[in-house]
């Protein structure tokens, strides 16, 4: 598997280093309840200074897995280490963890400034030292002024950043964030997503956030885990995992992506030929698929990667071709996404920026195409 | 929150426990064991059940005369399927007076309701002895409602209101009214009115979407409700006892008579070990039903 | 829509009518100046100059009103300590039996309430000397039993739609269980423990069952007062006592009311 990141050069990569320790390391954790299993014997680790994503649909096991680094859940089998220390039985309280609720749970009848304060009058600050931290941290979340409010005064911005104000205040050395975008609107997620990563950078503080939403992941997330009915399906950069996914279901559940189901007939260094069981074509592939040859495999391409003409144009050499009718059109503004029948009760998906601002469409419904890609684009699913 | 917590969960659990275990439990087991035992004269008016005798052994003595009489003199056992029947009764009206009041505080405005149920509840924060009084006036030969009958002209003498069924149910139900409407409003008001709608949309007319729809969702209600008028009015006494006539001899007022007045403490205990035993099964029902609830 | 508020509203009006007749009644004959019920000879003041000089209506009535108020408090200790363990404890062993002693009291006849905290007094009377009369300890005991069962309901149903993330979050900001407790779960179910609290005071101060088997010489209660005047049949002083008390309450009533309102207000509702 290629290792790849898209970050600014120079950050750091922790995961990459042999040397480092992690600060998080969950060994084969495993939680029931009752006959659901919730996590299923998931290891994982997380260094200093990630901003993590665990990534899944409900059910899938990740808020378990957060509400048991918090300490709110205890693993049934497995172990869990925080800075090396086993922590299966320190109480929440005694962890140098916080977490930013999902639902926020600011203490309805305290002030925005008690309610950021209560973690230092549990530590038994002296009051001064409580009331300077409060307002740096009340700056910092660009709240000032705030301070003798009530919760059911503010907006739902507002309210998460206090929430986020009160969990930070502490100094902790893990953040925990439990969908902390899901109840904002569009604009401000986007907003609050890149405040997140600026306040995480800034204090260098190790986060991780739970979420269903990959946009949410891919964008802020340093590495992420996606999780499956409590399995860990693939842990990676989010590069690694969109462009180089290890099976069909993070190939389907990150972005969208057409899976074809073929036989090897060759494979080696230099690439790989399927054979495709569902239509008369080959595929070719440059990346060695770890199977023999004969094996079966299912290969999915990205929709963006793929290419969409007129079916008269001619074939273009070294590239992989299916030809279909058009059958649907979605508009999206910046993009279109053209369902382009294969036959076979087979159809798949591609992708086209909106490059020009088009009062006709060059392929229309019921046009005969023909969808091209890269052999770099093919991309075999171990599993 | 599965937190464990040794000292601190104990002494929350242990405080209720050891009291309702003491003052509550407790008793019931000395309430059988003095129902097996004999009447006699002095204080208190019953013979120990353990007994030394002359050569320091211990015996029991058990009389089992106080059951044998409940089981085969009628007049006990017509006295437990009275109770058991004016109380199902006064359950019945109370539901059919009830449940529409609470569907109407439950379907009314949300700032109105609160002003509402305190309507419907204020009458039983006063005095409940000074409110069956207000029923003895009403009902009374020379009452307020045969005075007015008397005074239209509809009767030419007062009717017997007061001291026959009609003035038991009606104080019965005048009083455990607001143990009906609170637990329906409770269930009613939770039922999200999104159902009702999806019901209409489906074609289904406000009666019918009633009866399919509201009915069995309010089913647990109800059964609260009826269940905490009928198990206490089983053992109703004072009711009977002012607003009921001489036949009116509810099992309640029976266990009083035998225990004030006859100072036959081992009979009123045996009836009152009768009477819990009849009670367990609703009582087991209700609290099965609040646990469901509760959850 | 309307139209079905208009036949509710009816039927709502008609029981609010059979429930405050009663009441209105007494409150008017309270006024009556002549002593007979079905005779109105003019308004008067009397029958509440009768009752304010009516040394043993007024003693029984402080009497049962210390007693209600020391009932309930305890009752909602108790209570609350009952309804937290189960709405909070989850499955513990014996919770069955414990679920089941803390909401029999609900339902539980008063005459066998009353007989069975009797004989249990006299029990312990006998074999450990206390207590040695009953009076107001023994009533007051009783109260506590009764009412504590409807202290646990309030406080069980509030505690269940509580919000638990609140009180997780005061754990993961440092806080221990019993600061959990006294900074956030009590604060924010305080109403609930109020109103268990006025209701056990009520339910104390109008017992006449319970109280009438549990006191002793020298130790009658209001209700028990009452009664045995009611035995004898009807006095008007006791029309002015009963106007007294729906005064009162109502009173009471419209200030909790606005005090409710002003505290949803201040922690949103």
């Amino acid at each position: 598997m290629q290792q790849t990141t898209i970050a600014r050069p120079g950050a750091a990569e922790p995961w990459r280093d042999p040397e480092a320790e992690p600060y998080v390391r969950i060994l084969n954790v495993t939680k029931r309840f009752g006959a659901t299993v919730a996590v299923d014997d998931v290891s994982l680790d997380i260094y200093r200074g990630e901003l993590f994503a665990l990534l899944g649909g409900s059910g899938s096991g990740k808020t378990t897995l957060l509400r048991m680094l918090a300490g709110f859940e205890r693993p049934d089998s497995g172990r869990i280490l925080l800075d090396g220390q086993d922590v299966a039985d320190v109480p929440p309280y005694e962890r140098p963890v916080n977490m930013m609720f999902q639902s926020y749970a600011l203490f309805p009848h305290m002030t925005v400034e008690q309610n950021i304060a209560f973690g230092l009058r549990m530590d038994g600050l002296p009051r001064r030292e409580i009331r300077d931290r409060v307002a740096a941290m009340l700056e910092l979340v660009r709240l000032r002024g705030f301070e003798k409010r009530r919760p059911h005064e503010l907006s739902g911005g507002q309210r998460q950043r206090v929430a986020l104000a009160r969990s930070l205040v502490k100094q902790p050395k893990l953040l925990l964030l439990d969908e902390p975008l899901g109840a904002l609107d569009k604009n401000l997620r986007e907003q609050t997503q890149f405040e997140l990563v600026t306040i995480q950078e800034k204090l260098g503080i190790t986060f991780v956030m739970v979420t269903h939403d990959q946009e949410e992941a891919m964008t802020m997330a340093t590495r992420l885990a996606v999780m499956n009915h409590g399995y860990l399906a693939q842990v990676g950069t989010p590069a690694e995992v969109y462009e180089y996914p290890q099976s069909r279901f993070v190939a389907e559940f990150l972005g969208t992506a057409n899976v074809f189901e073929g036989l090897i007939k060759t494979a080696g260094a230099s690439g790989a030929l399927i054979e495709s069981t569902e239509f008369d074509a080959f595929f070719e592939s440059d990346t060695d698929p770890p199977k023999p040859a004969g094996a079966r495999v299912f290969v999915a391409v990205r929709p963006e990667k793929m290419r969409i003409r007129r079916a008269e144009a001619g074939e273009l050499p070294g590239t992989n071709r299916l030809v279909g009718t058009v059958r649907d059109i979605a508009y999206y503004g910046d993009f279109f996404m053209f369902v382009v029948d294969l036959g076979e009760g087979r159809s798949i998906r591609v992708s086209r920026p909106n490059l020009a601002r088009l009062t006709e469409l060059p392929i229309t419904w019921d046009d005969r195409v023909a969808v091209e890609w890269e052999p770099f684009a093919t991309v075999v699913l171990p599993e | 929150m599965r937190l464990r917590l040794p000292s601190g969960r104990t002494l929350v659990l242990a405080l209720p426990f050891l009291w309702l275990g003491l003052f509550f439990l407790a008793p019931f087991l000395i309430v059988a064991k003095i129902a097996l035992s004999e009447g006699a004269l002095g204080i208190p008016p019953y013979a120990p059940v353990l007994r030394w005798t002359d050569q320091g052994v211990l015996t029991i003595v058990l009389n089992l005369g106080n059951l044998a009489t409940l089981v085969s003199d009628p007049f006990y056992l017509e006295a437990y399927l009275r109770s058991l029947r004016v109380a199902a009764i006064s359950g019945m009206l109370c539901l059919l007076i009830g449940y529409p009041m609470a569907y109407a505080i439950a379907r009314a405005p949300e700032r109105r309701r609160n002003l509402l149920l305190m309507l419907v509840v204020l009458p039983f924060w006063t005095s409940f002895l000074l409110r069956v009084m207000a029923w003895i006036g009403l009902l009374a030969d020379n009452g307020v409602v045969n005075n007015l009958l008397l005074a239209a002209g509809l009767v030419s003498q007062p009717i017997p209101l007061l001291y026959t069924d009609f003035a038991l149910y009606a104080g019965i139900v005048y009083c455990y009214l607001p143990f009906m409407v609170l637990p329906l409003y409770a269930n009613l008001s939770k039922l999200d009115p999104v159902l009702l709608e999806a019901a209409a949309d489906l074609g289904a007319r406000p009666w019918r979407a009633f009866l399919t729809v509201t009915l069995p969702l309010s089913l647990p209600g109800i059964i609260a409700g009826f269940m905490l008028v009928f198990i206490p009015a089983v053992g109703e006494f004072v009711i009977p006892e002012l607003l009921g006539g001489p036949g009116a001899q509810l099992i309640g007022r029976v266990l009083w008579t035998e225990f004030f007045q006859n100072r036959d403490w081992p009979m009123a205990a045996a009836l009152a070990i009768v009477l819990l035993l009849l009670l367990v099964i609703p009582i087991a029902w209700f609290q099965h039903v609040q646990g469901k609830a509760a959850r | 829509m309307s139209r079905s508020i208009g036949r509710l509203g009816l039927f709502l009006g008609v029981g609010y009518a059979f429930l405050y007749i009663p009441i209105a009644l007494l409150v008017v004959l309270s006024f009556n100046d002549s002593r007979l019920i079905t005779v109105w000879s003019g308004f008067s003041f009397r029958w509440y100059v009768a009752l304010w000089h009516n040394e043993r209506l007024i003693e029984a009535a402080l009497l049962s009103l210390r007693i209600a108020a020391v009932a309930a408090t305890g009752a909602t200790v108790i209570g609350m300590a009952a309804g937290f363990a189960l709405a909070r404890f989850g499955a513990f062993r014996g919770r069955g039996l414990f679920g089941a002693m803390v909401a029999a009291p609900l339902v539980m006849p008063e005459v066998i309430t009353g007989l069975s905290l009797l004989l249990l007094f006299v029990a312990l009377a006998e074999s450990v000397g206390w207590p040695s009369e009953r009076g107001v300890t023994t009533v007051t005991i009783a109260h506590v039993t009764f009412a504590a069962a409807y202290v646990a309901v309030v406080v069980q149903s509030r505690l269940s739609d509580f919000d638990r993330s609140l009180e997780e979050a005061a754990l993961d900001l440092g806080a221990r269980p019993w600061q959990v407790f006294l900074l956030i779960t009590l604060p924010l179910i305080a109403p609930a423990l109020a109103s268990g609290w006025l209701l056990a005071f009520t339910l104390s101060l109008d017992d006449l069952v319970i109280a009438s088997f549990t006191s002793g010489p020298g130790a009658s209660t209001l209700p028990m007062v009452v009664f045995s005047a009611l035995r004898l049949g009807l006095t008007p002083e006791l029309f002015a006592l009963a106007t007294v008390i729906i005064a009162v309450v109502s009173l009471g009533l419209l200030v909790a009311l606005k005090l409710g309102r002003v505290a949803s207000a201040r922690s949103g509702g």
